[in-house]
């Protein structure tokens, strides 16, 4: 019922109000809300999330697990099931409007326009399928082509993601595969029809470190290629330092901070990002000094903190006066390009940052 | 491939071999230590107050006194090269595989199992397509529309299939369908000469006894296998949902499915005894039934070998799709 108020809302707008039509950015997702009604309550994994993105460009999407990246992302393709899970808000791919859009719209989409890499090649591949029929699979059910063609472009697209004697391998099972060749052909597959949106779901989380560097080579040669926008969904900020032009960093479901990578880095203004940061191993600095992690773990999502969700793991949130605990912060651009969701004021929050956090990091 | 299924093929003839041994004790070696003496058991296959020398003959022909290896090992001989049993009025040829002669019926047990089978085969191939198609269908259904009406419903009435007995589905039917409302006409079938749709009344009781179960088992599995990460994957590739629960979900819940598919086909092609006996059709499982009933030991025996047999194939063919169906296993 929602989703379709909100369709309809759309059509309205679209029409009547100046800049809430059909947006110029490739994908523009406007306040975005998945909720997942359950026994223990309504769950809100993503709720109101807005973002841009333009052909070319990479957003990095980071926070900790149970944060809503992977929701956010699944409901950008339209997967989730809609009998469980209440999606509003909306979702624009160039120029087509996808909440409200049928099924069948968007599965053919799908894998053609937009298309994902998850995190675990090995479960996220058929067993009993060869890959090459995976990607011959993917290939034929948008493009109107005969086998042999499909499987040309399926040898074709293994040997380009870096799988040797790919005329061979097309023919194996996953199972066939290590872990860092199931996930070169887990992105052919998902690059096989030239999607002008990738995600990549933890693309890296599963593999080696050595490997790791060579997906996101991959991922990035791949990007100039086909000139795709691409969304990184990753808790490690090391990827996103290596691909990103912007991250958007999230906690209990909404935004917290959206900057460009060397502003993330280097003049972040939220606590959380702070947190994050304080987490990252470094091999450029002593062994001996300690790591700062985030205390406490992840909100639940049925019963989000009042006012500023991270409040209760928040180190300053004394300093707001009592606001963070009884206001939600609004997400606010203070500086071009730079949003961060929180009650200090910037001055404060410079202050800490260039005294507290930095030196330590 | 080929190496395991010769392996696997010497594996089932050792199994045979040891079920025979078993089932040869039980019927000669038991009855023997619970004080039946070989004339007794002389006499089960004599007939009618047979006098001492009629027992002393059939002792001697049958070899009853020999030591209980000793009849074994002639009854596996039989089975591999063949006997000649001696009435004394005429010598009657078995020829292999030979299972004992009955002496009731006056004829080769062979004969009366090869001449019983395809009645058996004709009853377990429509029941089994009937239940497979209609059970997995249902599970399937009922998995995609989980919680619903339909669900609910399809799985009331499985519970209520696997609960009810084919006596009592059968006579019911009997009842009903042929007799009262005469909407289908008398079973009658007893050869592959006459209408396999006789036979459509026992299918349908047959069928709904194991369809039931493999509703409820395609449902569990289907349920289980649709949260996978690889229909995630195959629902982003964009292929169409029918192709997503049949070409994925399915293939991947197929496994256990075909696991009980096999033994159950393999356990019905031994004699459905319940269904043949519920509506008097002449197969192997009314056979074995006639011998326990006029203690015709060879029948039992032979009937029983028989079971087993289809058993044993059953589960190497099983065990062959095992192979076909799931590549992990043939490359292991």
């Amino acid at each position: 019922m929602a989703r379709k108020r909100q369709a309809e809302l759309v059509n309205d707008t679209g029409e009547t109000a100046a800049g809430r039509g059909a947006p110029t950015a490739f994908l523009e997702v406007r306040d975005l809300k998945i909720h997942f009604p359950t026994d223990d309550g309504l769950v809100k994994s993503v709720d109101g999330l807005s973002f841009k993105l333009e052909r070319g460009s990479t957003l990095g999407i980071v926070g900790e697990s149970g944060s809503g990246k992977s929701v956010t992302s699944l409901g950008i393709l339209g997967l989730h099931n809609r009998g469980n899970a209440n999606v509003s808000g909306e979702i624009w791919l160039d120029g087509t409007e996808l909440v409200g859009a049928s099924q069948n719209e968007v599965r053919r989409l799908r894998g053609r326009k937009m298309s994902m890499i998850f995190q675990d090649p090995l479960s996220s591949m058929h067993p009993f399928y060869t890959v090459g029929k995976q990607i011959i699979e993917a290939y034929r059910v948008h493009n109107d082509v005969s086998k042999q063609v499909a499987r040309k472009h399926a040898i074709d697209m293994l040997g380009r993601v870096g799988i040797p004697k790919p005329d061979q391998r097309v023919d194996d099972y996953p199972h066939q595969f290590s872990g860092g060749m199931r996930q070169r052909a887990m992105i052919a597959m998902a690059l096989s029809c030239d999607p002008e949106l990738l995600i990549a779901d933890e693309p890296t989380t599963a593999l080696d470190v050595t490997v790791q560097a060579q997906i996101l080579d991959l991922i990035r040669d791949l990007q100039q290629e086909f000139n795709s926008a691409i969304i990184m969904i990753t808790h490690d900020l090391g990827v996103v330092a290596e691909l990103s032009d912007d991250i958007l960093v999230m906690y209990a479901g909404r935004c917290a901070e959206y900057a460009s990578v060397e502003d993330a880095f280097h003049r972040p203004l939220h606590p959380y990002t702070w947190g994050l940061l304080g987490s990252m191993p470094r091999l450029d600095r002593e062994r001996s000094e300690r790591l700062m992690p985030i205390k406490g773990t992840p909100p639940s999502l049925i019963n989000v903190p009042e006012g500023c969700a991270f409040n209760p793991r928040c180190a300053y949130c004394d300093l707001t006066g009592g606001k963070s605990t009884t206001e939600r912060p609004e997400l606010l651009e203070v500086e071009p390009g730079h949003k961060a969701a929180c009650h200090l004021s910037l001055e404060k929050r410079r202050e800490i940052w260039d005294s507290e956090i930095r030196p330590k990091l | 491939m080929v190496a395991f299924i010769v392996r696997r093929l010497f594996g089932a003839v050792g199994l045979l071999l040891i079920i025979s041994a078993v089932t040869f004790a039980i019927f000669f070696l038991v009855p023997r230590a619970a004080g039946v003496t070989t004339d007794d058991i002389a006499g089960r296959f004599a007939g009618k107050q047979p006098d001492a020398a009629t027992l002393a003959a059939i002792k001697d022909r049958f070899g009853l006194d020999d030591p209980v290896p000793v009849q074994y090992g002639k009854f596996i001989k039989a089975i591999v090269v063949g006997d000649t049993y001696d009435t004394g009025t005429e010598k009657i040829d078995c020829p292999a595989p030979c299972l004992g002669y009955s002496f009731r019926t006056n004829q080769s047990v062979t004969d009366q199992l090869v001449d019983r089978a395809p009645v058996t085969f004709m009853i377990t191939a429509g029941a089994a397509v009937l239940w497979l198609v209609a059970g997995v269908s249902i599970g399937i259904l009922s998995a995609l529309r989980r919680g619903t009406i339909f669900d609910r419903a399809a799985m009331g009435v499985a519970l209520a299939g696997v609960s009810l007995p084919i006596f009592f589905t059968g006579l019911l039917s009997l009842a009903f369908i042929v007799h009262r409302w005469e909407i289908l006409p008398a079973v009658n079938y007893s050869g592959p000469s006459d209408n396999p749709f006789n036979l459509l009344l026992p299918w349908i009781c047959l069928a709904f006894l194991y369809a039931a179960m493999y509703a409820r088992l395609t449902r569990a599995g289907m349920l289980e296998t649709m949260n996978e990460d690889f229909i995630r994957t195959a629902r982003a590739k964009g292929l169409p949902e029918k192709t997503v629960v049949l070409k994925h979900g399915l293939r991947a819940s197929l496994t256990p499915i075909m696991t009980v598919f096999g033994l159950d086909v393999g356990l019905v092609l031994g004699g459905a005894i319940i269904t043949e006996k519920t509506f008097s059709i002449p197969g192997l499982g009314q056979l074995a039934l006639d011998g326990v009933n006029q203690s015709d030991l060879p029948v039992v025996l032979g009937a029983t070998m028989t079971a087993a047999l289809f058993i044993v194939l059953a589960n190497l063919v099983v065990d062959i799709l095992y192979g076909v169906i799931d590549p992990r296993v043939r490359h292991n």
